[in-house]
């Protein structure tokens, strides 16, 4: 059997004792593209940030690659919804993707020229290289959410975590992304996305979960992703074309 | 200058380098009124240190202050946890109650020492030169100077140290927590220091001022720079200038320094407000006008290229045609002409080859969803803009 890169056993989150997700128990296998799905409320951002050790559960446990991750935080890449920062903050594209480079510094450490040829590295990866001075505001929505890509892409991380990367962008940077996404999972990545255009699940995807407060189904797309498992993640007779 | 006057200018722009500072996080943190409230509620703890040391001069007291204010952010937060209210009712409900204790403390068992609510309020900055530091009877200047010099010290080389960690949790305290930082630990270090600074200046400036030097040079510097480093820098000086000007403005006055000293820091918020560069009202009124006619300009060429019947391109009914007000259709026409987008011939109106060029690359960039790109061709294009 592959490697396991998330194990999750029994986990359950609650805001203020009102428990978002019930019980989960997940293995994500190592050098997947994993999205996950569920309808809104379903959990699908308190998952990620559990894991991530941004939300305290009240019970249960997550290892990556079989340890805490506190020990593997720097195998572990996140990129947050873009609405969770302010745009106006005053810093430009390049300094947002340098604080990718902050966690193997470590505490009081500087930023020096190696970290930032790895950011403009990725900013020419993401087609961001030639906007690295601009303020932040001044970027669009895309541009924003490319600029985020590349600020975990210069993490170096085995495992990548992403809360939305497609809301708000235009068609072009989608397929930007989802082909650096891709790239990743080729290079032996593991890459977690919560998505909510069910469309393009098969497409985009080799592995999904399906999550409304408990986690419905996991495993590959090309055997659960079908209209049973939909319906029961969503609560409606759902009808996909399922293009194999 | 006299000397005093000349340690009255140093403590002055120290007290606004040390506020500055803070206040530049508390700013984009957008916790500005957690300024005001500390610099309120550490009145108590100022009160409650001097029964405890029974000495005005005590370093202990700045200590017992500057719990008080990090006890301040800490219950505002409680309050606000239950969800029963919101931050701002939180912060109207801590302070008060705690600036009333200090002022029934002072006034039941303080009266006959120096401290007042007055001095409270608005500082005793002209009398601060008096109130001296001696090592074996050598003069070593005022004591606010030594306080306050050590409180910016600290501050210097915290901000030094953890520049980056501020940075980064203050921009995205989600990633800073995934990346092993604790925004935790940097958000009460910056309460910590704010509390801090708000005591070592409330001898010298009092508490409103504290509260002007902090948040006014930082909203000020926001609106002009859009780089971190520089909105500190540029704040200090509208901190330390605001302070100087203040100063001399009280002198001709004979008012108030405090009063003075905020009345300035106010004058340049405005006057940052209404002329910056890019943010300023101004600048957004002209970009605003500039805008609107840009768009006619370009809507009247692309009417032109789509119609090539005279009865659509004659000068008299091309505001039928388009809709528009005579004044407005001779704006955009004059516009056009200057750019040398158009003839006018028979006062029939055509694209000139630069027109023609310019309206075809911009129908190429609606169709192909990049209107963006239509705002570098004006460059290329446009000899005059709107």
């Amino acid at each position: 059997m592959e490697k396991i890169a998330v194990k999750i056993d029994d986990l359950t989150v609650a805001y203020n004792y009102k428990p978002v997700l019930w019980d989960i128990d997940l293995q994500i296998p190592e050098g997947v593209l994993m999205a996950i799905v569920g309808p809104n409320g379903a959990g699908k951002s308190t998952l990620i940030k559990s894991i991530l050790g941004i939300l305290k559960p009240i019970a249960g446990s997550v290892s990556i690659f079989g340890k805490p991750y506190k020990k593997q935080r720097k195998h572990v890449a996140y990129v947050p919804q873009k609405g969770s920062v302010d745009w106006d903050f005053p810093t430009t594209a390049l300094d947002v993707v340098m604080m990718g480079t902050y966690g193997k510094l470590g505490w009081i450490k500087r930023p020096g020229v190696k970290q930032k040829k790895k950011a403009l590295e990725a900013l020419e990866k993401v087609g961001m290289l030639s906007f690295k001075g601009r303020q932040i505001s001044q970027l669009s929505g895309g541009q924003q959410q490319r600029v985020f890509l590349a600020r975990a892409l210069v993490q170096d991380a085995s495992i990548y975590f992403m809360d939305e990367p497609f809301q708000g962008v235009d068609a072009t940077t989608e397929v930007a992304i989802i082909n650096i996404l891709k790239e990743l999972r080729k290079a032996g990545k593991t890459v977690v996305v919560v998505h909510h255009d069910l469309q393009t699940v098969p497409e985009y995807f080799d592995w999904v979960t399906f999550l409304n407060v408990k986690k419905i189904a996991t495993g590959p797309v090309k055997v659960i992703y079908h209209d049973d498992n939909l319906t029961k993640t969503y609560g409606i007779n759902y009808k996909v074309s399922i293009q194999k | 200058m006299t000397n005093a006057q000349f340690e009255i200018h140093l403590i002055a722009s120290l007290v606004a380098i040390a506020c500055a500072i803070p206040g530049t996080f508390l700013v984009l943190r957008k916790m500005a009124m957690i300024s005001d409230a500390i610099s309120h509620s550490i009145l108590p703890g100022l009160v409650v240190g001097f029964f405890i040391t029974q000495d005005l001069n005590s370093p202990w007291l700045i200590l017992f202050a500057a719990i008080t204010g990090v006890l301040t952010v800490v219950l505002v937060e409680k309050i606000q946890q239950t969800k029963l209210v919101k931050e701002d009712t939180a912060i109207g409900l801590v302070f008060p109650v705690l600036f009333s204790i200090g002022v029934i403390l002072i006034a039941q068992y303080a009266n006959d020492i120096h401290l007042d609510v007055d001095a409270v309020l608005l500082g005793e900055l002209a009398f601060t030169p008096f109130d001296r530091v001696y090592y074996s009877e050598v003069d070593l200047g005022p004591k606010s100077l030594w306080v306050i010099g050590s409180i910016l010290l600290l501050t210097l080389v915290l901000l030094f140290a953890f520049f980056k960690e501020l940075k980064l949790s203050t921009f995205d305290a989600g990633l800073a927590t995934s990346l092993g930082f604790s925004p935790l630990v940097i958000h009460y270090g910056l309460m910590s220091v704010a509390s801090v600074t708000t005591v070592g200046a409330f001898d010298a400036v009092g508490a409103i001022l504290v509260v002007a030097l902090m948040i006014a040079p930082a909203a000020s510097a926001y609106l002009l720079t859009t780089n971190l480093k520089k909105m500190l820098v540029l704040s200090s000086f509208f901190g330390v200038f605001s302070a100087i000007a203040g100063y001399w403005m009280a002198h001709a006055l004979d008012a108030s320094i405090a009063g003075s000293m905020t009345t300035m820091l106010g004058l340049v918020f405005l006057i940052v407000y209404l002329f910056a560069p890019a943010k300023g009202l101004f600048a957004v009124i002209y970009r605003e006008k500039q805008q609107r006619s840009e768009v006619s300009l370009i809507t009247f060429l692309l009417h032109l290229q789509n119609h090539s019947e005279p009865e659509e391109r004659h000068v008299k009914h091309l505001n039928e045609h388009i809709n528009w007000a005579k004044v407005r259709s001779k704006t955009v026409l004059n516009l056009a002409l200057k750019n040398n987008m158009i003839t006018i011939d028979h006062e029939l109106v055509s694209l000139t080859p630069k027109g023609e060029e310019f309206t075809a690359k911009a129908i190429e960039y609606i169709l192909t969803n990049e209107e963006g790109l239509i705002e570098d061709m004006k460059k290329d294009f446009f000899l005059f803009r709107g």
